[in-house]
């Protein structure tokens, strides 16, 4: 069991309802940390989704650890 | 020190253009992105960004850090709002500095088209009607098969 803190922005801040949680979790990379929220929350379709852990972008393929911070992040539109 | 700054209060370019001078600079490009009051046919009356901070000025840091590798360039800076703009406000600045100008304008345009794509910013658009949306979220049913794409 590890603990990750996930934080939330934009369209998935509104839709999971907070900033920002913590959970216990048996997902060994952060695709499978994805697809457990995703169980949990059914996130709206909003295109392609990056993620970051630790505040660096990483593949789905990444591990996540006790303590990681993880980020998924919908499409952008700065500018 | 970091090329690129968040900024959640409203700012002029003049308070950043002292940032890319420079004695063999010959020429300064900028750009400034502003909120219209317009988008896909649709009213719009204010719009709110959002950043995920702490990965936006690593990621804006390396669009700027590209652009100084890549162009004959002397200095050059971006700062990006957030939180609640109006109709006419300024939403983004770049300012580049270089020698010649070629070189100039060609880095702003660089700095501009990577920040829109690859920092984590988001936009939400509050619409004439009432309605709101984030930009580039709202996927069509017809678009996109349900739930989520990854991974």
């Amino acid at each position: 069991m590890a603990v990750i803190r996930i934080e939330y922005f934009a369209v998935l801040r509104e839709h999971v309802g907070r900033a920002a949680e913590e959970i216990r979790t048996t997902a060994t990379t952060v695709g499978e940390l994805y697809a457990e929220l995703d169980r949990r929350y059914a996130f709206p379709a909003v295109g392609r989704v990056k993620v970051a852990v630790n505040d660096e972008f990483r593949e789905w393929n990444a591990p996540v650890r006790d303590g990681d911070l993880v980020v998924f992040i919908p499409p952008v539109a700065g500018g | 020190m970091s090329h690129f700054a968040f900024s959640r209060d409203p700012f002029t370019p003049e308070r950043y253009r002292a940032l890319v001078a420079d004695p063999v600079a010959g020429g300064y490009a900028s750009f400034e992105g502003w909120v219209r009051n317009h988008n896909d046919g649709r009213g719009v009356v204010r719009l709110e960004y959002e950043g995920y901070e702490a990965l936006g000025v690593k990621e804006g840091d390396r669009v700027v850090a590209e652009a100084l590798a890549r162009f004959p360039i002397a200095r050059a800076h971006c700062v990006h709002r957030l939180g609640l703009l109006e109709i006419g406000d300024l939403a983004v600045w770049v300012g580049v500095t270089a020698a010649h100008r070629d070189a100039a304008f060609a880095a702003c345009r660089y700095i501009i088209d990577e920040v829109k794509t690859r920092v984590p910013i988001w936009k939400k658009e509050h619409y004439a009607d009432g309605d709101s949306g984030w930009i580039n979220c709202e996927v069509r049913s017809a678009d996109a098969p349900a739930g989520s794409v990854p991974p």
